[in-house]
């Protein structure tokens, strides 16, 4: 089993007491929590300070880890005689258990034999898990299925939690969105004494996509277009999630308009379809081949055109 | 194929969506609050029905995320009823401003994709 120091977790002494706990708890929740924090790895420091919490707000728990000593955080520990005599394992079975698992499986306001009495009768409900899964934007556009890996506690015959992975097969429907949720009932971790297990959430998340930009259902391309192209207008072939389209660019078209496609986005879950927009870029040759910069030199001197022409006009 | 695979029949699995709709009760069960603080949340139209005519009222399912949520701040922060629907109210309209930011950056970006 794997040492945790849940005293550094939440930057107090080992000595604090249970008011210094819940203020520096507090503070730290309100920077991680992950239904208000931004930070990416907000949810996985929020887990630490609360389960460090769990722990140390209770007394009687708060004893149990105390009485493991101090040691440096993640080194290999051997769980004490008492926990062995408790759950009648030998300590190598205590090897992949998780610290805050067990502890949360000593409840308050008993020990010792009436502790195992009460964790053999009490009916227990298991946890909510919360798990990320990114998709990719053609999964949204057609549907399909994805495997989604969660480690989940099980317990053995002695009543001690392992954490095991599980891989849930689940269906993306057409029209799914960034964020959407999806719950896996009863697969969450396992009640115990007939308690019900708790569920499952997947939460999908949109990879980014090396083409498309996503806005809701609406998703914007750019497209590059040869100069050319953009005076004297064109038909070009563009690739949308439902396959490639011929695009009309009318003559005169500039850098940064935008070309509305309609119902060429992703599927919203009611039938209907977001749009595309292509977002004109004019590129220019990079570098121009002797013959290209003749060519453009030609034109500069021919041309009538003066782009800037209104930036020099007086104000009326 | 993974030994650890559990293929699921699609009745375990449920999109907490607009498309379906489940009871104040349901809303209740799923996320661990009290009837009585969905009917709170409900008062302050954190959650609103399908349809306010309705009865018993019906809730979109996309509401179960809104009630965990509850119930997850109502416990890590140990917030009142009052607390946790001031809360709610403030991350809705957060969010709701935040999609508009994102929608503005999102044209902003493209012009500014043009300019550079």
């Amino acid at each position: 089993m794997k040492y945790k120091d849940y005293y550094q977790a939440l930057g107090v002494e080992r000595n604090a007491t249970t008011t210094d706990i819940k203020k520096a708890y507090r503070k730290l929740a309100h920077m991680y929590h992950p239904d208000i924090s931004k930070d990416p790895k907000g949810e996985e420091k929020f887990k630490e300070v609360a389960e460090a919490y769990a722990t140390l707000k209770d007394d009687e728990k708060r004893k149990e880890y105390d009485d493991l000593g101090r040691r440096p955080a993640g080194q290999e520990f051997s769980a004490p005689p008492s926990w062995q005599q408790e759950f009648g394992a030998r300590a190598s079975e205590f090897d992949d258990v998780d610290l805050a698992d067990i502890l949360k499986s000593f409840r308050p306001g008993a020990r010792g034999a009436s502790r195992q009495q009460s964790r053999a009768s009490m009916q227990v409900a298991g946890d909510d898990y919360s798990v990320n899964v990114d998709i990719s934007l053609e999964k949204v556009y057609s549907g399909g299925e994805t495997d989604v890996t969660v480690e989940l506690p099980e317990y053995d015959a002695h009543g001690l939690p392992h954490r095991v992975p599980r891989t849930f097969r689940v269906t993306i429907p057409k029209g799914a969105a960034q964020g959407q949720r999806l719950r896996l009932a009863g697969k969450g971790g396992p009640g115990r004494n007939g308690g019900k297990a708790g569920d499952l959430y997947v939460v999908l998340n949109l990879a980014a996509h090396r083409l498309y930009r996503v806005s809701g259902h609406d998703l914007s391309l750019d497209l590059p277009l040869a100069p050319w192209e953009a005076a004297l207008g064109a038909t070009v072939e563009i690739p949308t999630p439902g396959g490639k389209v011929e695009l009309t660019i009318k003559p005169g078209t500039s850098s940064g308009q935008r070309m509305r496609l309609g119902k060429r986005g992703l599927p919203l879950a009611d039938g209907s379809t977001g749009d595309l927009y292509a977002v004109i870029q004019i590129a220019v040759p990079k570098p121009l081949s002797a013959r290209d910069e003749a060519l453009y030199r030609q034109l500069a001197e021919q041309t009538d055109f003066h782009p800037r022409a209104q930036l020099n006009r007086e104000p009326s | 194929m993974n030994p650890d695979l559990v293929n699921l029949n699609v009745s375990h699995w449920i999109w907490l969506n607009d498309q379906a709709v489940c009871s104040a009760q349901h809303l209740a069960e799923v996320s661990g609050l009290s009837v009585e603080e969905i009917d709170e949340l409900i008062a302050t139209r954190v959650i609103v029905p399908v349809d306010d005519t309705t009865i018993p009222p019906a809730f979109a399912l996309r509401w179960v995320v809104t009630a965990t949520t509850a119930r997850r701040l109502r416990d890590d922060f140990e917030l009142d009823r009052n607390g946790v629907s001031l809360a709610l109210t403030l991350m809705q309209r957060i969010e709701d401003l935040e999609a508009q930011v994102g929608s503005l950056r999102a044209q902003l970006d493209i012009q500014g994709r043009h300019l550079g």
